[in-house]
């Protein structure tokens, strides 16, 4: 996969580090629900990246579960 | 028909023209005592057990494509009880039991091969973790040994034991019944069986919705048409987070993938199983004579199914850095399996909080040796309503109580475990 | 010649001019460069070539490629012996040397062949079937089935050769040059894209090469050298030959293996054996043409027959007569070009067989004018000859003799990349395969490989591929000119899936490499093993080295034949990559040994190494145990040193440790945000030992922090979880409180850090320190002071691991070791120590370490809950509130001793009540840490026990039945040395 990282622009995913599902929800990060539950889509799931091998910026992607397609 | 030597004969003579059908093509009936989605080897070995040990044979197990077309018929063959936390442990072990006689209990033969299963140490405070577990395993009535180097050179010839290893080996905590059993055996064999007992298993019949009344499970809305039953249970491990939305619920499961490969056939090489301590890779070698090489996870979710090349690289580094002969051997195929990842490894099987709805599910990577265990317990849970005492530890209520059964102590961080 | 007697006289692209030697099973040989293995054994008469898998039948050569099923040898020797080698596939060497394989003792006389008269009692699945006794009897069964199975054997030794690996970018990547190919390359070329062009074979022209056609009118060898020739001399062209498109992964990755050096003797020096290419392109034209596909009917893998598209590539390409009466069996148009050339270069071909009932008048002229006989409407049923073909059986009973039978059942599109990343082709009435319907994104698909079985289609196809893949990446310049060739007829086929009564009583095969016959797929049928993918798992369909490439189509419509359905409705299973097997080597590259992971050393590493420690891995760093002296034991080392640092003096390199530096105005509240204790309070030129939760409330890690000025922070972490805790403060500073204006870095790789520990520690400070000061008034317990040593500024931290009077020294990496040589140079009796000693001076205290945090603890199970803050919100508070980590019988840190006072704990022995023997034994916790304390004299170890406050003082046995060792052991407080923390403040 090729992502665009918000600070290098496009690179391979093998630099990225997935870290969590994105929940919108987090109104209260602590909740067992955040901590614990997802939504786990099938198909567009939002979810919180890092360019780990590189500028390390933590960012929102979103990314087809099924077909890798990555929209913004 | 009972398989045996003297079936085959008997066959071979008829140029194997009366074999029966190893289990029918039924149309689904308008309703079922207990519908039990998923045609892979849980489900197939839950509709069994209900129907061998708890009298209940109106059963209908409903597969979305083929039988045994998810992660039955994806794993790396491999079986093992080698858990360190005790309900895990037990009930790894009851599974371990079960595929002792599973050939004969199915007439089928399942080709379970006690061929050893050895997790190799190379730093000490991993084999203190080895050893940990090892111990923990004795105590509880498993079979573990420990071995040294220069054993575990013995047991394993061509594997790379000296210093000048990138990470050495110091040493191995082996399971010796552990081993391998053929995947699509098992789903095969219990669907016969199954199938002989009166269960009704339809292949191409996709759950698309769950039907309730008065909050209580009802029945099932499927690509055949609506199906009633008085319990469900949902057994799609991989895609349990699926069903699960369509029935209203979220789970503390993500789906990723898990990288598998073999290579093309050989003559014996590799007769263990043997996994990599310094990095995510385990190996075998198949009765076809293919190496079967367990990877890593993706790491990020995925519903794909499909190989990811950079897993691979690392896999294959691994492999040759554990047995250097395998550089030129080639990679013939290879896939991956979508799991249900679980918050904290450990497998979920109970009741939901929908009333005669049921869950097993969150198998992570290690659902395939727990097949006959999980059969056995969820047909329990559901013919009775109330959780077989091997799997009580297993709720989904365990994660807001925190009762936790974290075997590596990753943490709520699915890709982790 | 007289070496090579069926080689013909003139023709092919071999170099006549130079011969070399080969052997095969030992046998001497010759052949000529230009030669495959295949082509070089077929022209020294070699019919015989392998057995196959599950019966050990004779097999020769099927076909011409990478679809060959049957001619698979162990190729080279010792370290570089490679089992199930495809002699198609192998270009001719001088020197080398194959092996026919899964035979014993010969090729000639297999015993496994016994197999064959055992088949009626092993269908498929026949051992699901029995080897049911005795209960356990399996593994017995299973050693002599897999000594039977596995096809060739596998070296034993280290591979001497390198492999590479290489990164490249391009517009478009066209994937095959034959016809389709090189009009793409060159229109996409000329429409101003950069273009890669791949081909497997070491030549450019795929099915031209062994084709007689005219391109442009001019034979088509001129056009691809023409177009050969415009591509190479492009700057925006790469060409990479004997390179095959293996796999295609997301968004325009390719994995390409490129033979670099398979073709000669041995890689010369520098040269990697093979080169894993990951290509990015934008867009992807795959043009790698169709494979033809074979007849079933009985006995049809005996040696001699062959698909006709190979005999016309080994008449044309390498001037090999394949057969001198040969018969030509066909149920399409293609076969009669191969018949042609057979014809052409002299070979008497007997007759071509037509199963359809009326062709084309063209086509019987055509034959009537070779003097060859057609006859149409005619089924072969089978053939005669067991070790070669010696008679075709004719469908009604009739016979012909012949000495090679070139077959085509039609062609299969090579859709195998199109489909990796999860595409299903669709059944095409037209050519009666499967071809693609939808393309993934970013892919065109030209000529054969879409169905379009004639040149004309092919090269139009291919042209339009190249400018279309070229617009989608913008380049949309017009140059250059479609090439044309004489219209074509398509291609008629019908299909021919069924076989004749009178051969179902035999050996059809559907799947030669795997000896999968019709017989079998009806048994699948019969017992309900219908979907595809049960019919393969069933029956090995498809399953084999060349995973099916002349095998699915005919299994799965013999399938669909059976089931009555339509071949879409039964569908196809899963094109898996790779389309070839791929050396692991060439995925592994030079990521092996050393280079698997990076060692991480320390800036001390090489000083270590100097003298005398024992080193050892700690996650991906290395470590020194202990240093050894002259005649030394091991232990005797760590026990010195750590004698050393509680009665003098000791530095130990602690620069693995993770080092993270915080700054900003809200540097402090995000500190306060992920710490579970207080932070506020701390001033600067202040450090505190801090515990940070995950967000399940377990301890993520512990260390100090430390104010530096105002808005500045410094943190260090454990080893092992300096990357996790990067990322904690990473995803919370950024993510999760944006608003927050805070900076964190990781300064672990900047500084080198040193611990000086001992009653004599200060006195040491104070010979080396050239600025600053570090008497207790300027350096109290837990302050940190910037200060220098010699010349190097240095950070000096009053922070105690061993519970001495204790420092660490925080310094630029690069002058670590000057620092460390001033330390030992001070004229103090200073004395380095190593992990082990480190380790046992912080059990020595009940300092929890990996052991305890096992990322299942709380603060309270490792005796720390104390510091939680009950007042601010912290990262883990809420889910710390779980009512089952409040359980009072959760596992707590708790210290143990030997009862006798001299057996050794081990780490990893599980505490259970004395007596207790039977399993299942009641485990209620387990030692985390252990060692032998020299300061007390006896063994000591930390634990993890269930009720820990109500077991103090009782007696546990610590079992380790592992290494059958059970120790009577005393639950303690786990602070066994200087419970009041007196030595570390001496006053």
């Amino acid at each position: 996969m090729l992502f665009r990282c918000p600070h290098c622009g496009d690179r391979d995913h093998t630099e990225f580090s997935y870290l969590r599902e994105f929940d919108p929800d987090a109104a209260d990060d602590t909740q067992f629900r955040h901590v614990y539950l997802r939504r786990n889509e099938i198909g567009a799931h939002r979810e919180i990246w890092q360019h780990v091998y590189g500028c390390r910026t933590v960012f929102v992607l979103e990314r087809d579960t099924v077909t890798h397609a990555v929209h913004g | 028909m009972k398989y045996s030597i003297l079936s085959l004969a008997r066959n071979a003579l008829s140029r194997h023209e009366r074999w029966p059908q190893a289990w029918r093509t039924p149309a689904p009936r308008p309703r079922y005592d207990v519908v039990i989605v998923g045609g892979g080897g849980h489900g197939l070995a839950t509709a069994y057990y209900l129907a061998r040990r708890h009298g209940i044979r109106d059963v209908a197990v409903l597969e979305k494509g083929w039988l045994g077309g998810g992660n039955t018929g994806r794993n790396t063959t491999i079986v093992r009880s080698n858990y360190l936390l005790e309900a895990n442990a037990h009930f790894y072990e009851l599974s371990m039991k079960l595929w002792e006689g599973l050939s004969q209990e199915l007439n089928f033969n399942v080709m379970y091969s006690p061929r050893g299963v050895l997790n190799l140490a190379h730093t000490p405070a991993q084999r203190d973790a080895h050893q940990r577990r090892g111990n923990a395993m004795r105590l509880n009535g498993i079979d573990a040994k420990w071995l040294e180097r220069d054993a575990v050179e013995r047991m394993v010839p061509l594997l790379n034991c000296s210093d000048d290893a990138r990470f050495p080996v110091i040493g191995g905590l082996l399971q010796p019944r552990g081993g391998t059993v053929r995947h699509d055996a098992v789903a095969w064999g219990y669907a016969r069986a199954a199938d002989s007992l009166g269960v009704d298993v339809i292949q191409n019949c996709e759950v698309m919705g769950f039907q309730r009344e008065g909050g209580r499970i009802t029945g099932v809305e499927t690509s055949l048409g609506r199906i009633g039953a008085g319990r469900i249970g949902i057994a799609v491990a991989g895609h349990s987070g699926v069903l699960a939305a369509k029935a209203g619920f979220a789970l503390p499961v993500e789906t990723h993938l898990l990288q598998a490969m073999v290579s093309e056939p050989i003559k014996p090489l590799i007769d263990t199983v043997v996994t990599y301590g310094a990095g995510h890779l385990y190996i075998s070698q198949s009765d076809k004579g293919e190496l079967v090489l367990g990877g890593d996870l993706d790491f990020y979710p995925s519903y794909a199914q499909r190989g990811n090349l950079a897993v691979l690289r690392e896999a294959a580094s691994f492999a040759i850095e554990m047995f250097p002969c395998l550089s030129r051997l080639r990679l013939m195929r290879h896939w991956a399996g979508a799991v249900d990842m679980s918050m904290d490894g450990s497998p979920i099987i109970g009741k939901t909080e929908i009333p005669g709805l049921y869950l097993n599910g969150g198998w992570c990577y290690g659902g395939f040796k727990a097949t006959p265990a999980s059969g056995y317990v969820f047909a329990h849970t559901i013919a009775n309503d109330s959780p077989h005492p091997l799997c009580a530890a297993f709720t989904l209520e365990r994660f807001a109580q925190g009762a936790l059964l974290d075997e590596k102590g990753a943490g709520p961080f699915p890709q982790h475990h | 010649m007289a070496s090579q007697p069926w080689r013909l006289a003139s023709g092919g692209a071999i170099d006549r001019t130079r011969t070399l030697r080969f052997t095969f099973d030992g046998r001497e040989l010759q052949g000529h460069p230009g030669d495959t293995l295949a082509s070089a054994l077929l022209a020294n008469g070699v019919r015989l070539v392998a057995r196959s898998f599950k019966y050990h039948r004779p097999r020769g050569i099927f076909g011409c490629g990478p679809e060959e099923p049957n001619a698979l040898v162990r190729l080279r020797r010792a370290g570089r012996a490679e089992p199930n080698t495809r002699s198609t596939m192998i270009e001719l060497f001088e020197g080398l040397e194959a092996e026919s394989q899964n035979r014993h003792p010969s090729l000639e006389f297999d015993f496994a062949a016994v197999g064959q008269w055992l088949a009626p009692l092993t269908p498929p699945g026949f051992y699901y079937k029995t080897f049911m006794w005795p209960r356990g009897g399996w593994p017995f069964y299973g050693h002599w089935l897999r000594r039977l199975g596995g096809m060739g054997t596998a070296g034993r030794l280290p591979d001497p050769d390198r492999y590479d690996q290489r990164y490249a970018h391009c517009d478009v990547l066209v994937v095959g040059s034959g016809p389709a190919g090189l009009a793409a390359a060159q229109a996409a070329l000329g429409a101003g894209a950069s273009v890669m062009l791949v081909d497997e074979r070491d030549a450019l022209g795929g099915h031209l090469l062994h084709a007689q056609a005219r391109i442009d009118g001019a034979p088509a060898s001129k056009w691809i050298a023409a177009s050969e020739a415009r591509l190479a001399a492009h700057p925006k062209v790469r060409i990479l030959r004997r390179a095959t498109a293996f796999g295609c992964y997301d968004h325009g990755h390719v994995a390409l293996l490129e033979r670099v050096a398979d073709h000669l003797p041995a890689p010369r020096p520098n040269q990697p054996r093979q080169r894993l290419w990951n290509v990015r392109a934008r867009r992807i034209v795959v043009a790698a043409g169709a494979i033809e596909r074979p007849i079933v009917f009985n006995d049809n893998d005996r040696p001699g027959i062959m698909l006709a598209s190979a005999a016309r590539a080994y008449v044309n390409r390498y001037a090999v007569a394949p057969g001198r009466n040969p018969i030509v069996y066909t149920n399409n148009d293609s076969a009669y070009a191969a018949a042609l050339d057979l014809a052409r270069v002299g070979i008497r071909v007997r007759a071509l067989l037509d199963s359809r009932a009326a062709v084309a008048p063209r086509l019987s002229a055509a034959m009537q004018q070779a003097g060859i006989e057609l006859r149409t409407g005619c089924v072969v049923s089978g053939v005669r000859g067991a070790r070669a073909v010696e008679d075709v059986l004719l469908d009604g009973g009739k016979s012909l003799d012949c000495d090679a039978l070139f077959v085509s059942g039609g062609w299969n599109p090579s859709v195998h990349l199109l489909c990796h990343l999860g595409a299903r082709p669709r059944y095409d009435e037209a050519i009666h395969s499967v071809k693609p319907a939808t393309l993934p994104p970013g892919f065109h698909v030209a000529g054969g490989a879409a169905g379009s079985l004639s040149l004309a289609r092919a090269l139009d196809e291919g042209w339009r591929a190249g400018r279309e893949a070229a617009a989608a990446c913008g380049c949309t310049d017009e140059s250059g000119t479609a090439p044309r060739t004489e219209a074509e007829e398509p291609c008629g086929a019908e299909p021919l899936w069924d076989i004749p009564r009178a051969a179902r009583d035999g050996k059809a095969f559907v799947d030669l490499q795997n000896d999968v016959t019709y017989r079998d797929i009806e048994l699948a049928h019969r017992e309900n093993f219908r979907s595809v993918e049960h019919l393969k798992r069933l029956t090995a369909l498809g399953m084999g080295t060349d995973q099916g490439k002349t095998s699915n189509v005919n299994g799965l419509a013999i399938m669909a034949r059976l089931r009555g359905e339509a071949i879409d409705a039964v569908g196809t299973t899963a094109f898996r990559p790779p389309y070839t097997p791929v050396a692991f080597g060439a995925l592994a590259g030079r990521e092996r040994g050393e280079h698997l992971i990076p060692v991480r050393r320390t800036p001390l590493h090489a000083w270590h190494l100097a003298h005398g420690a024992l080193m050892t891995s700690a996650g991906h760093w290395m470590r020194p145990r202990a240093y050894l002296r002259p005649g030394e034991s091991f232990d005797g080392a760590w026990q010195r040193e750590t004698r050393a640092v509680r009665g003098a003096v000791g530095i130990c390199d602690v620069s693995t440790l993770g080092k993270i530096d915080v700054q900003g105005p809200d540097a402090l509240e995000l500190l306060e945000r992920v710490y579970c204790n207080g932070l506020r309070s701390l001033q600067v030129g202040r450090a505190r030992y801090g515990l940070m939760l995950r967000e399940d409330g377990m301890v993520l890690d512990d260390g100090t922090t430390s104010r530096i000025g105002e808005q500045h922070y410094f943190i260090t972490t454990t080893t092992a979880n300096a990357a996790r805790v990067l990322q904690h403060l990473e995803y919370y500073a950024q993510m999760v409180w944006p608003e927050l204006r805070v900076h964190v870095a990781s300064v672990s790789d900047q500084w080198g850090q040193i611990a000086a520990a001992g009653p004599r520690s200060r006195d040491l400070l104070a010979r080396v320190v050239s600025r600053g000061q570090v008497d207790e008034a300027a350096l109290p317990f837990l302050g940190v002071v910037d200060a220098a040593i010699g010349p190097v500024p240095v950070r000096i931290f009053r922070i105690s691991y061993s519970g001495e009077l204790a420092y660490e020294i925080a310094v630029p990496s690069r002058n670590t070791e000057t620092v460390w040589s001033a330390l030992l140079g001070a004229g103090l009796e200073v004395t380095p120590y190593g992990l082990e000693a480190l380790g046992t001076l912080r059990i020595e205290k009940g300092h929890v370490a990996g052991g305890e945090l096992d990322g299942r603890t709380t603060p309270a199970d490792l005796g720390l809950g104390r510091m939680v803050s009950r007042t601010k919100r912290f990262v883990g508070a809420r889910m710390l509130g779980r009512v089952a980590l409040a359980d009072p019988q959760r596992r707590a840190l708790v210290g143990l001793e030997p009862l006798d006072g001299k057996s050794l704990i081990r780490a990893g022995a599980q505490l259970v009540e004395p007596g207790e023997r039977t399993p299942p034994v009641a485990m209620l916790g387990h030692v985390s840490s252990a060692t032998y304390s020299p300061t007390l004299g006896r063994p000591i170890a930390l634990g993890l026990l269930a009720g820990a406050a109500s077991r103090m003082g009782r007696t546990l046995v610590a079992a380790a039945p592992l290494l059958n060792e059970a120790v009577e052991v005393k639950v303690v407080s786990p602070a066994f040395y200087d419970p009041e923390g007196l030595r570390m403040k001496p006053t």
